[in-house]
């Protein structure tokens, strides 16, 4: 019996994941990652001569439920175009039976690894900002990511931030459920239990994953991707300490364990970041009137050194004045 | 507002907390209304000076430069104008270079740039 070594078998099982690509547009380039239930591909596209992403199922799927969620996570992208949602391409069933959907090629880095190039405070806030844009935009359109993490979240070349593997994410209202949930008074960002995923289903990531998402027949809604926004900016903060209480305030309110304690749109959290970068007060962190003067100072204090200037050399002028 | 506009208000009001500070001077206090009156009309020059360059150029330092600038040679103007023996150069210029100096920074850092024409 020959043993066969190492390299062998890993180059059998790269060929064993690999997708069957013959008779599509698509040139298989390399790997580039494995989720959950799919792989990523890089491939040609022969046609247009470009370099794009293919997502692939990976993994047995007897029950055709997963072929399901993946045609499912590529309608729900697409339906979001946003700068910050990476778009998708195409998708169908490869010549193997298994379902594939491509997008945007995006050669960048993780929040993880692009986060130590960002030093200061304040970059690191508008990072966040542009992390928070296509989540407010999907909530808006009625989608939940539901695995919002650093290592979800792509810089660009050029500084772009695109919120990637929309892989849990769920369409939590089409216009019809919208005239449903309107009528019995329901919230329509509000997972209703017939939606969701699977009985008894947890799907997150631990440390980023609201406490009500980590129940598995618990109702979810928008305030579950806050949690986890909430999350995100503490890990962009890590290493900053100590950091302002006001913006401490900011990450307690979006991590609070009660949902109803949050903030309640993404709109809301962003805005009081934006609010923080300006220097203004913060909703979450109610300051009294010394704290309020002090960053009134702060924020107009060249106005007041140029006052105070003129006004001492008005004074000495007339103090001194010739006699 | 506008920045033009901007420079135009705080030169305005500057110049007549400027003008109304000659008050503590006994000697010009008879002539009071008329230095408030001068002190308010360069002020108005002065705004409308520094608010046309911030419109042309968007930079702190050379809004800080220019502002200090357009002061003291208005300031000087005045100074030269005083009539008698003593101009009381110093005790109007260095005022004057401060105010400009304050448009300056205002017509900087705040005030609507102008917007271009829609096609």
């Amino acid at each position: 019996m020959t043993w066969l070594s190492d390299s062998a078998l890993e180059r059998l099982r790269a060929a064993a994941e690999a997708p069957d690509l013959g008779g599509t547009r698509y040139q298989l380039v390399s790997k580039l990652g494995q989720g959950g239930m799919g792989g990523v591909f890089q491939v040609e596209d022969q046609i247009l001569e470009r370099q794009v992403a293919l997502k692939v199922l990976s993994i047995a799927d007897p029950e055709g439920t997963l072929s399901a969620r993946l045609l499912q996570e590529a309608r729900i992208i697409a339906r979001l175009e946003h700068p910050g949602i990476v778009p998708v391409h195409d998708a169908g069933v490869l010549p193997d039976g298994r379902p594939y959907y491509t997008m945007k090629l995006i050669q960048g880095q993780r929040l993880d690894a692009h986060v130590v190039s960002v030093t200061t405070l304040t970059d690191r806030l508008r990072l966040f900002l542009r992390i928070c844009d296509p989540v407010a935009f999907a909530h808006a359109h009625g989608v939940l990511h539901r695995d919002l993490k650093p290592s979800n979240v792509m810089v660009g070349p050029f500084g772009e931030v695109l919120v990637m593997d929309w892989g849990l994410s769920k369409l939590l209202h089409d216009p019809q459920r919208h005239e449903k949930a309107s009528v019995a008074g329901d919230n329509p960002l509000m997972e209703a239990p017939a939606d969701r995923t699977a009985h008894g289903t947890v799907l997150g990531t631990p440390g980023y994953m609201a406490p009500e998402q980590a129940e598995a027949n618990a109702l979810i809604d928008q305030r579950a991707d806050i949690y986890s926004l909430g999350a995100i900016l503490q890990f962009l903060l890590a290493g900053a300490a100590p950091f302002p209480r006001a913006l401490d305030a900011i990450r307690k309110q979006a991590m609070s364990i009660s949902p109803g304690s949050r903030y309640q749109t993404v709109l809301q959290l962003a805005a009081d970041i934006q609010h923080f970068l300006d220097g203004a007060a913060v909703s979450a962190y109610p300051e009294g009137p010394l704290t309020r003067i002090w960053r009134w100072v702060g924020r107009n204090r060249a106005w007041i050194l140029l006052l105070l200037v003129y006004i001492v050399v008005r004074a000495l002028l007339i103090f001194f004045r010739p006699r | 507002m506008n920045k033009v506009l901007l420079g135009i208000l705080v030169g305005a009001i500057l110049g007549v907390f400027d003008g109304l500070s000659s008050w503590f001077t006994p000697e010009v206090r008879n002539q009071l209304m008329g230095i408030v009156f001068g002190s308010t009309i360069k002020g108005l020059i002065a705004g409308v000076l520094i608010g046309f360059f911030a419109r042309k150029v968007h930079s702190l330092a050379l809004g800080l430069v220019f502002g200090l600038a357009v002061g003291l040679l208005l300031a000087y103007a005045v100074a030269a104008m005083q009539p008698g023996p003593n101009h009381y150069y110093f005790q109007i210029m260095l005022p004057g270079g401060i105010v400009g100096t304050i448009i300056g920074y205002a017509t900087q850092r705040f005030g609507q740039p102008v917007q271009s024409a829609a096609s």
